[in-house]
């Protein structure tokens, strides 16, 4: 099956005085219509970065350096300011990091959402207009009267719900997820995540949830992509990644979650994330890793594929 | 001997001033102790409005309880002497969520630590402040030399984190109280940092009262549990035998809700418990507050709430569906943790040392 979204050799720098922190540093993968992927990693690895150049949200310091992301076949980075805002929200919708609070609290959620649904040109009386949001507040499993209400008499779980709601407005073919359920309680983290499956399973849309919570991808994603220091270090099927991950990083990272299954050991990581202004040469995860050799410290290994699926980017393999 | 800590019959309301109608319960009728002699890990886990941070407060006596007291060493918080006071200062320690927030950015690293041996005078020279320094960032795992002369922006969240550990350490405390110590921290430093609390547990016989949100990492730390849901104490014990096996329908919910790193196990949510019954109106001021989302809730939930039931010797659960079994009051929780007759048996001679002063 064609990819609907392809990210090819992705770079993204922010301009320091000290020098280009490459925090996206050629990063290469590609999601399936309807598949769910994951983008796991720990904060400075540079997956939020990877959300926002998606949108070609990327600020000043920051830049898109160089790749391509390609939505159904059309390199986005390619399109001007115009042609990429109609696009945003229509074929692919972010719910960004703390989108909750993103919401106006002067207006009404009725208001905001139809306001989306204008701004990308759709023309509906006012009765269809409140008919519609009414049917998306339904599909997220809010009550229509919501839609009359401001965003601080709502909770946290509700307005990420409607953040959600508006996402699938345009019934986009790509909804990126930056941490949607971060600084939520643990039974409404399910709600949401359980809301986001079923809109779209529904649309038939494709996920890319993006976060740090290993626990949380193993539950909701299809394959995951790991992160580490601007690069993706491995990927492969969830079930897989978590019964035989090949990359050290990896091993170490699911080795240090607390489970519920026995007390164990409590064992960190030794060492921390590289600088990404100087990244070490080689591998960048030779510094902290059991098993780097003398290979590790020169030569960067590169993403292979080792069985069909699993990726890797490791030279023990 | 009378406890280190102890919280007796503690209720904290806040609001309902003049421009305020509404009251918000954040913490009702919870009694604890921590007694210093055996050191214990204690997590205290709820959601957010359990009252586990108001808890904390509490302890540390940065808020006064609405009714009930606090007491140090037998005494109301409220009344130590200065003497007294210096010393709680010393032996009840506290770590909270965000590292930063607690750092002055114009001062280096090195101030955070060497003010409390400045304060409590521990040091004679600065060879040995510097001595004592050091040690506490062994202890913590971190080097010194990668930490020392820096300012807080230099470190990453992590190290900042165990640097409020190696300073919580330096003072040798008791009890050291954790707010939420590794929810802002990254999954590859989050079990360094608890593993270094732990280390102060086993090596330096601190006692620690762990309060998070997160189950999993309580259940890996402590020895016992207390969950917290809207103020009142749901369930609490052997903490193996209440994650593991959990009775109240709002631990059940909490368990399954989390989302387990294994794709092998199923991760069921709210439907673990399956749709609450018709609302049932309460007919008292004391009701079951979970009873709106139970799918269990009878009438007998909303005309009372529910006491401690016993239900096995290391664990109480506040609800009917265990009524058959004794319960408990409020201030007999202790009981049920391990060492806990101990610890009962001291506190009633402290409520008679109470009598006779």
């Amino acid at each position: 099956m064609t990819d609907v979204l392809r990210v090819e050799d992705l770079r993204v720098y922010y301009h320091t005085e000290a020098g280009p922190v490459k925090a996206v540093n050629g990063v290469t993968f590609s999601l399936k219509p309807g598949e769910r992927f994951g983008l796991v990693g720990e904060s400075g690895s540079g997956k939020s970065t990877i959300a926002l150049a998606l949108l070609r949200l990327i600020r000043p310091p920051g830049r898109i350096e160089g790749g391509a992301v390609f939505l159904d076949g059309l390199n986005l980075l390619t399109l001007d300011e115009e042609e990429m805002r109609r696009l945003r929200l229509a074929r692919i919708a972010l719910v960004a990091q703390g989108a909750m609070n993103s919401l106006n609290p002067v207006k009404r959620i009725r208001e905001q959402i139809s306001l989306a649904l204008r701004d990308h040109g759709v023309q509906m009386s006012r009765s269809e207009l409140d008919r519609y949001v009414a049917e998306l507040l339904q599909r997220v499993g809010l009550r229509p009267e919501v839609g009359d209400m401001f965003p601080h008499e709502l909770s946290g779980g509700m307005k990420q719900r409607v953040c959600i709601a508006i996402a699938i407005s345009l019934e986009p073919q790509v909804i990126v997820a930056d941490e949607p359920t971060s600084a939520l309680d643990v039974v409404v983290q399910w709600q949401v995540i359980d809301t986001l499956r079923r809109v779209q399973e529904e649309l038939g849309a494709s996920v890319l949830l993006i976060g740090h919570d290993m626990g949380l991808m193993a539950q909701t994603v299809d394959r995951i992509g790991v992160m580490y220091a601007g690069k993706l270090v491995e990927i492969a099927p969830t079930r897989e990644l978590f019964r035989e991950p090949l990359h050290p990083y990896t091993q170490l990272l699911i080795a240090s979650l607390p489970s519920l299954d026995g007390k164990g050991d409590l064992r960190g990581i030794p060492g921390l994330p590289p600088s990404l202004l100087n990244p070490p040469p080689g591998c960048p995860f030779h510094p902290r890793c059991p098993f780097a050799m003398e290979r590790c410290r020169t030569e960067e290994p590169k993403l292979q594929e080792i069985r069909p699926g699993h990726w890797v980017a490791c030279h023990l393999h | 001997m009378s406890a280190l800590l102890e919280a007796r019959h503690v209720t904290k309301v806040f609001g309902g001033g003049l421009l305020r109608k509404t009251q918000t319960v954040a913490l009702e009728n919870f009694s604890f102790q921590v007694s210093g002699e055996v050191p214990r890990i204690t997590a205290i886990v709820g959601e957010s409005g359990s009252g586990k941070t108001t808890l904390a407060r509490l302890l540390l006596g940065l808020v006064t309880p609405t009714t009930g007291e606090i007491l140090y060493r037998g005494k109301d918080l409220q009344k130590l002497s200065g003497e007294e006071r210096r010393s709680f200062l010393r032996d009840v320690q506290a770590v909270f969520q965000d590292p930063f927030e607690v750092y002055n950015p114009f001062y280096k690293v090195d101030h955070v630590l060497e003010l409390p041996i400045k304060n409590f005078g521990l040091a004679q020279s600065r060879r040995e402040r510097r001595a004592m320094v050091e040690e506490a960032l062994h202890a913590v795992g971190l080097r010194p030399e990668e930490t020392l002369g820096r300012y807080p922006h230099q470190l990453s969240g992590g190290q900042r984190q165990r640097i409020m550990v190696a300073r919580a350490l330096l003072l040798r405390p008791r009890l050291i109280i954790a707010d939420e110590p590794v929810s802002m921290v990254d999954a590859s430093l989050r079990a360094t940092i608890l593993g270094s609390l732990l280390k102060l547990n086993e090596e330096f016989g601190i006692s620690l009262i762990y309060i998070t949100h997160d189950l999993t990492t309580a259940y890996q730390v402590s020895q016992d549990i207390i969950v917290l849901y809207r103020g009142s104490v749901v369930e609490a014990g052997d903490v193996e035998q209440v994650v593991r096996d959990p009775q109240h329908p709002y631990t059940r919910l909490l368990v399954g809700s989390i989302p387990l790193p294994n794709p092998d196990r199923a991760w069921q949510g709210e439907r673990v418990l399956g749709r609450p019954v018709a609302e049932l109106a309460p007919t008292s001021v004391s009701y079951c507050k979970f009873q709106q989302r139970c799918p269990y809730a009878m009438p007998l939930c909303v005309q009372e709430a529910p006491p401690l039931f016993q239900t096995s010797g290391r664990r109480v659960t506040a609800c009917y569906l265990y009524r058959e079994a004794p319960a408990l009051q409020a201030e007999e929780l202790v009981t049920i943790f391990a060492n806990g007759h101990r610890q009962q048996a001291a506190a009633t001679e402290s409520a008679l040392d109470g009598e006779t002063n």
